[in-house]
């Protein structure tokens, strides 16, 4: 706790409005979404679970968009790598490890989709898919709903900076820019689109040169610190919810781990390179910050990492121990039940 | 009752789901101050404003993906495509996505969506715009295809198609939009999407079609009548879901089955019909299942002659059910 007697005068996370325990809470969900992505790794290096699609080295950019954002209100729709963005927004451990285990009452998808599918109505985070960009019309359109109903809610939009190459990007924030619909499209550049650098994937220096062509601001940020991130998103929002149209955000990150488990990184980029994004790990910026702003002590750093050491093991456990969705559920809800869809 | 145009019974019908929901609304290319190119939404933005009939950008993926993300919030789009031809580009967000949200999302999340698109030919459109685009689509579970040939037939079955809870193509034949006139009543009914309907009672072939073969069908059927042959006629009206009872009915009436439709056979609509009747009603049949169809080439061409050459008629197809009838 000295920690604490010795604080700065000056707090960035305070200038920019956010409480201490905030700060506390947008660690926890940093340390948290490492922890259980790394858990999946080994479960699937140990044969456990088939897949696993990850968000390590974007974690802070994640956390920062959640807490930017209106979480009673607003409605997200995240891409698969956007773990830690879903136990921020109210997803829990075990449900995400029952999508790594693909077992019953796995709310996204019923065990349908890969891991990393997120959806829930009940947490306003609208399903995703595997085929990237599509998501992005889909935010143009709730948020075209929000402001036909006169709601101030925002609807925020992640993808990679390779699918912003999709022609659904362009269109959707052509679309978001000519009607100035309340839009957050938050681009995580984890630099590699699988194997393809963004040297490889994009002719401008920045993905976010792209918003001046649709009419809106972009805001280019270090996706490796959550207070960036999240002052860079709030705006966004705010922007948003006064009328005033959508905005393109890129966080910069890393993605410290190979594509998915089905790949091998070392084909294409060097352990150098790899080594030297560790030395900006947003855990690690994370963890400095808030032991020098002095809102969390050493002691109670190992406390809450202990704790979730705790709920990831007993996500695992209880994923583990449900049981695989029933065959009969395959036919269900193709249509709706019950009404003309129930041909067949 | 009111005698109108099949194109009057699409914008009156959509006019009146407009006044009658206000979640309903419209969007596509040229469909607010133009009131659409065929004139399908004429007067709507007069009546709901440029907030309910939104002029997009010409961008048709954007188009249905930004339709599908307003029925997520749970409005009730109502997308237009300019020509059916032109609907490719949006082919990744109606199979990928809203075929499958409500699937994906284990019912969680669903897509009340209609996509309208005006297909088919006759009209000197050539390639790009006169092509039947619907057997790239009936493939797909998720997906509802309905596709009418009379205004009735219009009017009830896109009140039905906009107050389904999932994402329907409504596909207008445009030859028809002026072609064709009937009556249509003037109250809120509503044709359940998934039946046929017998345009016609008979006793010796039955022809199955839709859109604006059938019409041919139905003259060919008047024509064939004078000749002593009676045709049993069936208007699909939706093609998924597929009528079962009705199709193998007026297969187990005749023994003799002959499929009508201007897209090309190869992997149509009339395969999957032809399936189902061998599958189900194969010792039902007195004769080989006939199918008439447009020919093996990529598109309709422009030159009157050769468009012509890939048009249907009454007479192609009286030709071809005299040759069923005498099997």
């Amino acid at each position: 706790m000295a920690a604490r007697h010795n604080r700065p005068q000056s707090l960035r996370h305070r200038d920019i409005g956010l409480s201490d325990e905030q700060v506390r809470e947008m660690y926890y969900y940093i340390l948290l979404g490492r922890a259980l992505d790394e858990r999946m790794w080994l479960l699937n290096r140990a044969g456990k679970v088939p897949f696993v699609i990850s968000g390590q080295g974007q974690e802070a950019a994640q956390v920062g968009s959640a807490f930017g954002l209106d979480r009673d209100r607003d409605i997200v729709l995240p891409y698969y790598r956007d773990m830690t963005m879903v136990l921020a927004w109210g997803q829990t451990p075990t449900e995400a490890m029952l999508g790594s285990f693909a077992r019953e009452g796995e709310p996204s998808s019923g065990a349908r989709q890969m891991p990393g599918h997120w959806g829930s109505k009940r947490l306003r985070i609208v399903s995703g898919s595997s085929p990237v960009a599509t998501q992005v019309p889909h935010a143009v359109g709730l948020a075209l709903a929000a402001r036909m109903r006169g709601e101030p809610t925002v609807a925020w939009v992640s993808l990679g900076e390779g699918s912003t190459n999709q022609g659904d990007f362009h269109e959707a924030l052509n679309f978001a820019g000519v009607h100035k619909l309340p839009v957050v499209v938050f681009v995580e550049n984890n630099k590699y689109a699988i194997s393809v650098p963004e040297s490889r994937q994009i002719a401008c220096a920045h993905v976010v040169e792209r918003a001046a062509s649709y009419g809106m601001p972009g805001a280019l940020v270090d996706g490796n610190d959550m207070l960036a991130v999240y002052e860079a998103v709030r705006g966004a929002a705010e922007r948003a919810r006064a009328g005033e149209g959508p905005t393109l955000v890129e966080a910069e990150c890393y993605r410290l781990v190979p594509h998915s488990s089905d790949d091998d990184d070392r084909s294409y980029r060097s352990r150098e390179e790899v080594e030297e994004a560790r030395k900006r790990d947003p855990v690690a910026v994370a963890a400095s910050y808030v032991r020098e702003a002095g809102v969390l002590s050493e002691e109670e750093d190992a406390a809450l990492r202990e704790r979730i050491r705790r709920e990831v093991d007993e996500a695992t456990e209880a994923a583990e121990q449900a049981p695989q969705p029933s065959p009969d559920t395959a036919l269900r809800n193709v249509y709706a039940e019950g009404g003309a869809g129930a041909w067949q | 009752m009111a005698v109108k145009s099949y194109i009057d019974a699409v914008r009156d019908t959509l006019m009146d789901e407009m006044r009658r929901d206000p979640r309903v609304f419209v969007m596509g290319e040229d469909v607010g101050k133009r009131g659409g190119v065929f004139r399908a939404t004429m007067g709507l933005i007069e009546e709901f404003g440029e907030e309910r009939v939104i002029d997009t950008p010409l961008a048709e993926s954007a188009i249905v993906g930004v339709g599908i993300g307003s029925a997520l919030a749970g409005l009730r789009p109502v997308a237009e495509i300019q020509f059916a031809d032109f609907i490719w580009p949006a082919m990744n967000q109606i199979i990928s996505e809203a075929a499958r949200l409500r699937y994906r999302s284990n019912g969680d999340w669903t897509v009340p969506l209609v996509i309208r698109a005006p297909y088919g030919g006759g009209v000197h459109g050539g390639l790009y715009h006169s092509q039947s685009v619907e057997a790239h689509f009936y493939h797909s579970p998720g997906l509802k295809i309905v596709m009418p040939s009379t205004p009735y037939d219009v009017a009830g079955l896109l009140r039905a198609a906009i107050r389904d809870e999932d994402p329907v193509m409504f596909l207008e034949h445009k030859r028809l939009y002026r072609l064709i006139k009937g009556e249509v009543p003037d109250d809120d009914y509503v044709l359940p999407i998934g039946k046929a309907e017998v345009k016609r009672q008979g006793a010796d072939l039955t022809v199955i079609s839709y859109g604006l073969a059938l019409h041919f069908c139905l003259e060919a059927a008047d024509v064939l009548a004078q000749e002593g042959i009676s045709a049993h006629v069936i208007d699909l009206r939706s093609i998924k879901p597929l009528d079962r009872e009705t199709i193998l009915e007026g297969v187990r009436k005749t023994g003799k089955v002959l499929i009508v439709h201007e897209d090309n056979k190869f992997g149509g609509v009339g395969a999957e019909v032809s399936a189902m009747i061998a599958e189900e009603a194969l010792f039902d049949l007195d004769a080989p299942i006939a199918r008439l169809a447009g020919p093996e080439i990529p598109a309709m061409p422009y030159a009157p002659n050769l468009e012509r050459f890939y048009m249907l008629s009454p007479e192609k197809v009286a030709d071809a059910m005299r040759k069923l009838a005498a099997f």
